[in-house]
């Protein structure tokens, strides 16, 4: 094991303490194995216990520990300390969000445009239980699987320049969502979230950077469920100019 | 101090939480239910399960193949009669989750497919790839969203139960973000809060089990049940402890030892097959798996790296295509975290703490013996996983109980008025507590000092293989840590998201949570399932057919006392696993 060592820079913001967030440097030993997410532990157990930030699962399924690695959204977990050298590596919360304390932002917003895209099943009639499972073939559960990975771990909206721009745009990930269900077989309710997502602060706000497909690391690729999203409603509409009312 | 109230009120956003909130939002709409979870609902661990839930689902399946492959892995301390409630109400609450949405992998036809497991003779568990837990989590999360009757309380860290005239009437907790008190008066409780992994260093359980529901029943005067039966899970990454799912074994992957030999052949699993042999081998029980492995250990087969000794879990034979169909989170974990790619290499593993089949102990409808408290999932103890938990029972095991909890604690709320004046003195009280404990900068013990010790204690006199020398060594240690608790002092004194305060709570829940286990340890002098004595290495039905239960005592180690095993169908006989059985 080398003695070497590399310095964090990371925010603090202590709204008890200072009006507005600064830096604050530790030095923690480099080692091979250590994750970002272990250099942050290891400067709270042993240096600073007033250091906060989330975690939870250092496994990359919970979500809880995105923030920023020298600039860029990362979940910290998976970010391995000699992936980001020489250093100094600056940590700092997530873009876009207030910041609570420290590394810890608030996602009350996120939480309520997640419920606002309905992401649950929706059905004119519900099957009993009792006639069992849904039929849905392997090729109908790749339709919506790859936006069903998403994590919740919201580096998209930090990557999204368009959410920092414009607060209201319900963003890459619940967008997505919304999608998961639209293209799921068993689902029903894709006319329902339409109205609701082709609102004002819906789809059209996004301009497609493409930067939230960049940063997930689920490979969830949000910008491209929007863009489907967008082909969607245009259809639609351009039908709705061709056929005469009432024919679908 | 905020004064809020509800009708029933859930400790826990995970898996067995939401659906015991939805459970009991469905059985009674006129009754408000609320979620508290010191995280957001979709961070719970939960989502860290990787490889199924079982349920009979097929034609070649039965329900009675299902209850005694759960008893018999269960080294027969299970209650049969959970059993075969358990077993029962299993597919279709599978298939409830189906149409919530869940994407379970399927059979070609659009019909749910299942894998075989450890100690299950019959293939029945449902999977969703290798992320079951996650992809559980979030339909559960998501559809409970749909309902306008369960409120939230996300980030709220509770510290205690509101006990008054001899039955639970609520909880206190610290929101987070503020540091502000809530009293929140219930009629009913459902603790919901999973595991306590934590209390050992080597664990693939997340930062956040802690055992705090444990304690807090504990704490309130409930008993722990069946506390010494910890799991270990025979393949964990070294340095992290992620876990790779048994599924990696159950779609045909091999322990090799150091010689490049498949040593379970010589621990009574039966004979090496190319293919994957239900109840053989590397689909034998976990807690066999582990004990082998510190056989090998003393055999000097394993090999040794700088986070311990390991052996190799090989899948390379598989070839890419069933690795990236059938278990890519496998891959992507190898990849991201030991940085080697499992369709090339081989990948080190070592048995690591992963579940603990004791808990809060309740009966067959999530009932603790404390009137108006409940409780699900990882924290309760029903018993339904004995001595040794299969792998895939205990997600299915969360809808199944968590359904029952909640339509018991709405049932119960139905009946009861919401608490008087007498509560808010109590939660004053506990105010004054949790000032007294934590809002002090001098007392010189640190947060992660204790835990350290507390986990190196833990491990060392409860592990895999345990001894009366060891334990009361063990035990001696964690009297002191409790008592140097007292001293612990915290840098942090702000209100606002403060972490090394609700650290220090969990480290105090976590140090009566492991006298718990110690002591009932010391206490059961047989070896059953994952609890092995060296000192005592029979199993003893007739003295141990039992189950523990620790209560805690006001000062000093815990009390153990003993509650017959409910036997229905299934006489104890002895686990046969490698040959028919």
């Amino acid at each position: 094991m080398s003695a070497a060592t590399v310095t964090l820079e990371v925010a603090r913001y202590r709204p008890e303490r200072e009006a507005s967030p600064c830096f604050e440097a530790y030095e923690v030993p480099l080692r091979n194995d250590w994750t970002v997410l272990d250099a942050l532990n290891h400067i709270k157990d042993t240096a600073d216990g007033s250091l906060s930030f989330r975690w939870s699962c250092r496994m990359g399924v919970c979500g809880s520990c995105g923030m920023k690695v020298n600039g860029e959204p990362k979940l910290t977990c998976g970010t391995f300390l000699s992936d980001c050298l020489p250093g100094p590596i600056r940590v700092e919360p997530l873009d876009y969000f207030p910041v609570i304390r420290d590394l810890v932002v608030d996602i009350t917003d996120f939480m309520k445009k997640l419920r606002k895209v309905k992401p649950w099943i929706i059905r004119k009639q519900e099957k009993p239980t009792s006639q069992g499972e849904y039929l849905q073939t392997p090729d109908q559960l790749d339709a919506y699987k790859p936006f069903s990975m998403c994590i919740n771990c919201l580096l998209c909206y930090s990557a999204c320049p368009i959410y920092g721009l414009e607060p209201s745009f319900i963003g890459p990930a619940a967008l997505a969502l919304a999608q998961r269900y639209n293209q799921d077989s068993r689902d029903e309710g894709s006319a329902e979230r339409l109205g609701i997502v082709s609102e004002h602060d819906g789809i059209w706000q996004c301009t497609f950077v493409g930067e939230c497909s960049k940063v997930c690391p689920k490979n969830v690729d949000p910008a491209g469920a929007i863009q489907q999203y967008k082909l969607t409603v245009a259809a639609r509409w351009f039908r709705s100019l061709l056929l005469p009312k009432g024919a679908h | 101090m905020e004064l809020l109230s509800c009708d029933v009120l859930v400790v826990g956003g995970g898996g067995a939480g939401l659906r015991a909130a939805i459970a009991a939002v469905e059985a009674d709409p006129s009754q408000s239910v609320a979620v508290i979870s010191k995280v957001y609902p979709m961070r719970s661990h939960t989502v860290s399960a990787e490889g199924g839930a079982a349920a009979v689902i097929k034609g070649a399946d039965s329900l009675d193949d299902h209850a005694y492959d759960t008893i018999s892995g269960g080294d027969w301390l299970s209650d049969q009669d959970a059993v075969e409630a358990f077993v029962r109400e299993a597919p279709q609450e599978m298939v409830r989750v189906e149409h919530w949405g869940c994407p379970w992998s399927r059979d070609p036809d659009g019909h749910i497919a299942v894998r075989p497991f450890g100690g299950m003779k019959v293939e029945r568990t449902w999977f969703a790839a290798d992320k079951t837990g996650f992809h559980m989590l979030h339909a559960l999360f998501q559809t409970s969203l749909k309902y306008e009757g369960i409120r939230r309380f996300d980030e709220c860290f509770v510290t205690g139960l509101l006990v008054d005239d001899g039955r639970c009437q609520g909880v206190v907790a610290i929101e987070i973000a503020t540091g502000k008190v809530l009293a929140i008066a219930a009629k009913a409780v459902i603790l919901c809060t999973g595991g306590c992994g934590k209390v050992f260093p080597f664990t693939t359980n997340a930062n956040i089990k802690n055992g705090d529901g444990m304690a807090l029943a504990y704490r309130a005067g409930a008993p722990l049940k069946d506390m010494e039966f910890v799991q270990y899970h025979p393949t964990g990454l070294p340095f992290t402890g992620i876990l790779i799912t048994e599924a990696a074994r159950s779609e045909g992957g091999w322990l090799l030892n150091k010689d490049g030999y498949r040593y379970l052949q010589d621990y009574d699993l039966g004979k090496p097959e190319h293919r994957p042999v239900l109840r053989s081998m590397e689909l034998g029980p976990r807690d066999r798996l582990s004990q082998a492995f510190v056989k090998e250990q003393e055999k000097g087969r394993t090999f040794s790296g700088p986070y311990g000794d390991y052996v190799h879990l090989d899948v390379r034979h598989l070839g890419a295509n069933v690795i990236d169909k059938k278990i890519p989170f496998v891959r992507e974990l190898c990849l991201k975290y030991q940085n080697i790619d499992p369709v090339r290499e081989m990948i080190p593993v070592r048995p690591v703490v992963h579940y603990m089949m004791g808990g809060i102990s309740t009966d067959i409808h999530g009932a603790t013996p404390l009137p108006g408290l409940y409780a699900a999932g990882e924290a309760a103890c029903v018993s339904i996983n004995g001595a040794n938990r299969l792998g895939s029972n205990s997600l299915t095991e969360l809808l199944v109980f968590g359904a029952r909890a909640g339509r018991s604690a709405v049932a119960f709320a139905a009946g009861q008025k919401l608490p008087g004046p007498a509560l808010g003195a109590l939660a004053h009280d506990e105010e004054v507590r949790l000032h007294g404990t934590f809002r002090r900068s001098r007392g010189g013990e640190r947060v992660a000092t204790l835990r350290a010790e507390m986990q190196k204690a833990t491990e060392e006199s409860a592990g895999i293989y345990r001894s009366e020398g060891l334990l009361k060594k063990g035990a001696e240690t964690l009297g002191k840590l409790q008592e140097r608790f007292s001293h612990l002092s915290l840098e942090d004194q702000s209100y606002t998201f403060n972490t090394e305060l609700t650290a220090a709570q969990e480290l105090s829940f976590m140090l009566d949570v492991a006298e718990a286990i110690v002591h009932s340890a010391l206490a059961r002098r047989e070896s059953r399932g994952s609890h092995q004595r060296t000192d005592y290495p029979a199993r003893d039905d007739e003295k141990f057919l039992r189950h523990s239960l620790a209560f805690r005592s006001a000062s000093g180690p815990p009390r153990i006392e003993y509650l017959p095993v409910t036997i229905t169908r299934w006489p104890p006989g002895r686990r046969v696993y490698g040959k028919s059985a």
